[in-house]
C-alpha cells in the first residue's frame, strides 16, 4: 500500500522503481544452515526492493523479522542465500563495496583513539594525506556539532555524543550510501528526535541515499521519504508507505496531522505482523 | 597527592616507626631483624661500594631476558589459542590447572638442556611466566566487543589490519595486565632459582649473607630487590589503569 502526507490514498504495492536504482535488491533471501541440533531458519525474504539516489528509505518490522539481516546483506557484511543485491550496478558479495558506509545500533566508537581520530580512521586506513585528514575530520565534527570535543575520548561523552562520533567516522569517508541500523535506539525520546534532525541535515547536505532500520514509528514517519513495512519472520515487504514530505522537513512536522496518519498506517500494518511474531516466538 | 595515596603513605610511614622503635628498644632481637633506617644504610652503601654491582646486573638481565622470551612467547600461543578456538576448548583444562604445578620440578630437567649457568634459570623464569602472558592476551582478544570487529568489516579493514588496529588497542588493558604478570613471575622465577643453585645474582646473595649471619647485607640486598620490583610494578600498575580508565565505557 503506498500513503502520501498530504492526501493519504491506497495504491498497489510497489516497493521497486521503474527506473535507474542506485541500489536494487531481487529476490533476496537468507537462510542460516541446520546447525548443530537447530532447524534451518529461513529469516528473510523474498525481498524486491529499489532505492533511487538520494532517497531516505526507512525499514520496519516485528523484532526477528530480518531488519538487520536485510542490512547486513547490503552492507555486505553477510551473503545472501538467494538473489542479488546491487549497489550502483555493481553487485554486493559479502564484501563491503566502496561507497558504502554502516553506523551501528550498538556505539562502536574506538575507545583508545580521540574522537578527532575515530573520525579519521578510515581516512588514515587509505593512507590520505594528513591536511585532508584534518579538513574533512573538522567538516564531519562541525557538522555533527562535536567540534568541540574533538581531543575527547569516547569514555568522556554521553551514548548520543558517541553515536555522533560513529556517525562522523563513517561520513568522513564520504558514501555514497548509508545504512544505520537503530541508531539511536539507546537515546531517550527528545535526543531521538534531536539526533533525527542532524540526520536530516546531514543526508540535505551530502546527497547520500540512507536506509534506516527502525523499531520506532514515529522516527520512520518522520524521517522518511518512504517506509518499508516487514512481516513477521521471515520478513518481507508487506507494504511501502510515502510520506510525500518536503526535503527540507524536520521534527517540527511531529504536530501535523498528516504525521499521525502515517504512523497510524504504518502501525495498522504492523499491529497483525507483530502478533504473529510474538506467536511463533520460541 | 590523591586523599588515598596520603592515607597510603602514613600507613607505611606509621609501621616503619613502629619496627624502627621495636627494633632500637629491643622489642625484636637485632640478630634476625634490624631497624628500617640501618636496612636503608646498607642498601646505600651496597649501592655506593659496587660490590654487588655485577650481581644485581646479572639478576636483572636474566629477569629482562626472561620476562622478554615469556611476553613474546605468551602472546605468540595467546594469539594461536584465540585464532584456533578448538585448540584453545582443548587447552583450557591445562591452563587452568598449569599454577597448580611447582615450575621449580623442572629445574634439574633444564640444567641437564641447557647445562649450568644462566639459562636454566631464564627456563625456569619463562615456564613461570609465559602462561599468564598466553592467558591474558587470550582472554583480552576474546573481551574485544563484536561491535568493533563488525565496525572493522564495514571498513573493509583486512584481516591484519583488524589485528593491528582493532584487536591489539582493544585487549591492551588485558595484555598489560599480562606484561605485568610475566614481569612479575620473571622476577619469582629468577630470584627463586638463584636462592637453591646458582652462583651469582642477586638471590644467591642472599641466600650466601644469611648463611653467613650477614644480617645488614641480607637486609640490604633484600630491600633492594624489595624497591626495584615494587616501582616497577607500580609504574606498570598506574599505566594500566590509566588505560582501564580511558577504554571503559
Amino acid at each position: 500500500m503506498s500513503i502520501s502526507a498530504t492526501e493519504p490514498v491506497s495504491a498497489p504495492l510497489s516497493p521497486v522503481s521503474a527506473g535507474q536504482a542506485h541500489v536494487a535488491v531481487r529476490g533476496l533471501m537468507r537462510v542460516y544452515p541446520a546447525a548443530a541440533g537447530r532447524a534451518s531458519l529461513h529469516a528473510l525474504g523474498p525481498i524486491d526492493l529499489d532505492l533511487m539516489r538520494g532517497e531516505f528509505f526507512s525499514v520496519v518490522g516485528p523484532s526477528g523479522c530480518g531488519k538487520s539481516t536485510l542490512l547486513d546483506v547490503l552492507a555486505g557484511l553477510s551473503v545472501p542465500s538467494e538473489g542479488t543485491a546491487t549497489f550502483e550496478g555493481r553487485r554486493i558479495a559479502g564484501s563491503v563495496p566502496d561507497g558504502i558506509g554502516v553506523v551501528f545500533q550498538e556505539d562502536s566508537s574506538f575507545p583508545w583513539l580521540t574522537v578527532f581520530d575515530n573520525a579519521a580512521f578510515g581516512l588514515r586506513r587509505l593512507g590520505a594525506a594528513e591536511t585532508e585528514v584534518k579538513a574533512r575530520v573538522h567538516d564531519a565534527l562541525r557538522l555533527i556539532g562535536l567540534s568541540a570535543f574533538a581531543g575527547a575520548y569516547p569514555a568522556q561523552l554521553s551514548g548520543g555524543m558517541r553515536q555522533r562520533v560513529c556517525i562522523a567516522r563513517t561520513l568522513v569517508m564520504r558514501p555514497r550510501f548509508i545504512l544505520l541500523d537503530e541508531p539511536f535506539g539507546a537515546l531517550d525520546q527528545q535526543t531521538r528526535l534531536l539526533m533525527g534532525d542532524e540526520l536530516l541535515r546531514l543526508w540535505r547536505e551530502t546527497g547520500a541515499t540512507i536506509l534506516l532500520i527502525t523499531h520506532s514509528l514515529d522516527e520512520a514517519a518522520l524521517l522518511s521519504d518512504r517506509v518499508g513495512v516487514m512481516s513477521a519472520r521471515p520478513g518481507r515487504f508487506i507494504d511501502v508507505i510515502e510520506t510525500g514530505w518536503s526535503r527540507d522537513r524536520d521534527s517540527r512536522i511531529a504536530s501535523d496531522g498528516k504525521f499521525g496518519a502515517i504512523t497510524g498506517r504504518i502501525w495498522s500494518q504492523l499491529r497483525e505482523e507483530s502478533l504473529k511474531s510474538m506467536e511463533v516466538a520460541p | 597527592m590523591s586523599r588515598p595515596a596520603f592515607y597510603r603513605t602514613i600507613v607505611i610511614a606509621v609501621a616503619l616507626a613502629l619496627l624502627e622503635a621495636a627494633c632500637r628498644l629491643g622489642w625484636i632481637d637485632r640478630f634476625s631483624l634490624i631497624p628500617p633506617s640501618e636496612m636503608l644504610q646498607s642498601a646505600a652503601h651496597i649501592l655506593a661500594s659496587g660490590e654487588y654491582t655485577r650481581d644485581i646486573l646479572v639478576t636483572f638481565g636474566t629477569v629482562a631476558g626472561a620476562a622478554i622470551l615469556s611476553v613474546m612467547g605468551g602472546f605468540a600461543v595467546g594469539l594461536i589459542l584465540y585464532r584456533w578456538p578448538r585448540l584453545k576448548r582443548a587447552a583450557d583444562p591445562f591452563l587452568a590447572s598449569y599454577y597448580a604445578v611447582p615450575s621449580f620440578i623442572f629445574y634439574p630437567l633444564f640444567i641437564v638442556m641447557f647445562g649450568l649457568n644462566r639459562w636454566p634459570l631464564v627456563a625456569v623464569a619463562f615456564v613461570f611466566a609465559f602462561v599468564a602472558m598466553a592467558i591474558s592476551t587470550v582472554d583480552g582478544f576474546l573481551s574485544v566487543r563484536p561491535i568493533l570487529l563488525r565496525a572493522a568489516r564495514s571498513m573493509r579493514l583486512t584481516r591484519t589490519q583488524t589485528l593491528r588496529l582493532v584487536i591489539l588497542p582493544a585487549a591492551a588493558p588485558y595484555l598489560f595486565t599480562g606484561v605485568k604478570l610475566a614481569i612479575v613471575y620473571a622476577f619469582i622465577g629468577v630470584v627463586a632459582g638463584e636462592f637453591i643453585l646458582s652462583g651469582s645474582g642477586l638471590g644467591y646473595r642472599i641466600a650466601f649473607a644469611y648463611q653467613s649471619f650477614e644480617t645488614a647485607t641480607m637486609y640490604g640486598l633484600m630491600l633492594i630487590l624489595l624497591v626495584s620490583v615494587v616501582t616497577i610494578n607500580m609504574m606498570l600498575w598506574s599505566r594500566e589503569r590509566r588505560l582501564h580508565a580511558r577504554l571503559s565505557r
